[in-house]
């Protein structure tokens, strides 16, 4: 007898609250855009808030009212692009698929080494000392952080240079050694035939001269060269539009210290002069 | 009368302050490590917190003296509490989302966070023990949800500065949050006795 009470009362407390629930949920229901529920089920539903915006519902909204585009989901990528354009009818055109580009080519030899570093081997802990082994204040370490972040096993180093070799057909461009290199020398590009200044130093040409053979010495011969205008030099560096650029080569040829390099589709580093 | 403000006042400090739900009681951490990145946040979630603490323990209060006792079934109060709880919390929601479309915004992911969280059942079970009336109960209820807003807001506070201090690597992120915590609740063991 006694296992009846609390059975019907648990049972009549719970369908009470579920009737009320769903009595409320129908007469309180707020309509919404069917559209976003469609691009937030194509979505990935991570929740993560890469893409800016507060979740995939977020993002969703913001698609859906025009204010994002569908190609904002980095997670999602080309799948996800290419689902949500035809979902809003959309062109989705063709996912730019990046890829990591070291710029230095100051390995062994070719950049001056000032000093022995007997340290930890890893780039962040040289980076910190006030002083740096390699005379360059900006070039690659060459102590392979870069190599061991990579869960591709795209980067190498170089047994003669000591220079990360980047590999095109394995890095998928997730930008991990981007953000571990503590010189900032690692950035993502896009994944086709460029041209490129290696160097990021912001120091006067004399003293690049001095430091590293293939430096960047800012004569800004590239920038006369150039039939495009594409090169132009900006807040101490050389920048090349990629947009103007027609790969004509004049730049690589003329460059006096071959720190412009051109870069293929495959492989990382296509020509280097010198 | 007198008496009676000072059975409430005596409800307030000691629900608030004595016996903190979470730096005496320890109740509830969870939100109270999650939600205390900001003080902005913090202030929401103890606005949504004192909303469904006060509104549960009416209902369970009712539940409790009305069937529960009557019927001799005590010892279903946990499940009975807990499906008060969370069809509070949709309830609620429901009828910001529709009404307070702001608030409900505002409140986000905090409303749902609450639907189990052991700092509310506390307090409706506590209520009922201490055989509060229903008024005091009210009392209650909010001071609780008032210590705990206060708590929240105090780690945030703190939290937020915290980002700009120097702390050692081995203790970044959590263990330095979890060491402020401590030092919080160290600081209110000195209200124990207040109350007698």
């Amino acid at each position: 007898m006694n296992i009846f009470l609390p059975t019907i009362l648990v049972g009549t407390l719970g369908l009470a609250f579920g009737l009320m629930l769903a009595f409320f949920a129908k007469k309180f229901a707020v309509p919404t855009n069917p559209l976003v529920q469609e691009i937030e089920r194509l979505l990935p539903g991570a929740n993560c808030g890469a893409c800016g915006f507060p979740g995939c519902s977020g993002l969703a909204e913001k698609i859906a009212s025009g204010e994002a585009s569908p190609n904002a989901c980095p997670v999602g990528g080309p799948r996800v692009w290419a689902e949500l354009s035809r979902l809003l009818g959309q062109e989705s055109g063709s996912w730019e698929a990046k890829r990591a580009l070291l710029l230095c080519q100051g390995g062994e030899g070719i950049a001056q080494t000032v000093a022995e570093y007997e340290g930890v081997a890893d780039c962040k802990a040289a980076h910190l000392l006030p002083a740096s082994f390699k005379g360059c204040r900006f070039g690659c370490l060459g102590l392979g952080n870069c190599v061991k972040v990579c869960p591709f096993g795209a980067i190498h180093l170089d047994t003669e240079s000591h220079l990360p070799v980047i590999d095109w057909e394995k890095c998928t461009g997730c930008g991990k050694c981007v953000a571990e290199c503590p010189r900032n020398i690692i950035t993502l590009v896009p994944k086709r035939e460029q041209v490129t200044v290696a160097c990021v130093s912001l120091d006067p040409g004399k003293e690049v001269r001095k430091l590293c053979s293939r430096g960047c010495i800012k004569c800004q011969l590239c920038v006369r060269t150039c039939p495009e205008g594409a090169i132009t030099f900006e807040n101490g560096r050389i920048v090349i539009s990629r947009e103007k650029c027609t790969l004509c080569g004049l730049c690589v040829e003329k460059c006096p210290t071959h720190c412009i390099i051109r870069v293929g589709e495959k492989l990382a580093l296509l020509e280097v002069k010198g | 009368m007198s008496t009676e403000f000072l059975t409430i006042f005596k409800i307030i400090v000691s629900a608030a302050f004595v016996d903190n739900i979470i730096l005496a009681r320890y109740i509830g951490l969870c939100p109270y490590i999650g939600m205390s990145s900001s003080v902005a946040n913090s202030i929401g979630m103890g606005m949504a917190v004192t909303f469904v603490m006060v509104l549960a323990s009416i209902v369970t209060w009712i539940l409790w003296n009305y069937v529960l006792v009557p019927f001799g079934l005590e010892y279903l109060r946990i499940m009975v509490f807990i499906l008060v709880i969370a069809t509070l919390v949709q309830l609620v929601e429901i009828l910001l989302k529709k009404n307070v479309p702001n608030l409900y915004r505002a409140m986000g992911i905090y409303l749902p966070l609450i639907t189990t969280n052991c700092a509310i059942l506390a307090v409706t079970f506590l209520g009922v023990d201490y055989g509060y009336p229903l008024f005091q109960v009210v009392i209650y209820s909010i001071s609780v949800a008032l210590g705990f807003t206060v708590a929240l807001i105090l780690l945030a506070g703190i939290r937020e500065r915290l980002r700009l201090a120097k702390v050692p690597n081995f203790w970044q992120g959590y263990p330095i949050v979890f060491i402020a915590t401590c030092l919080l609740a160290i600081a209110f063991l000195g209200f124990k006795g207040l109350v007698k």
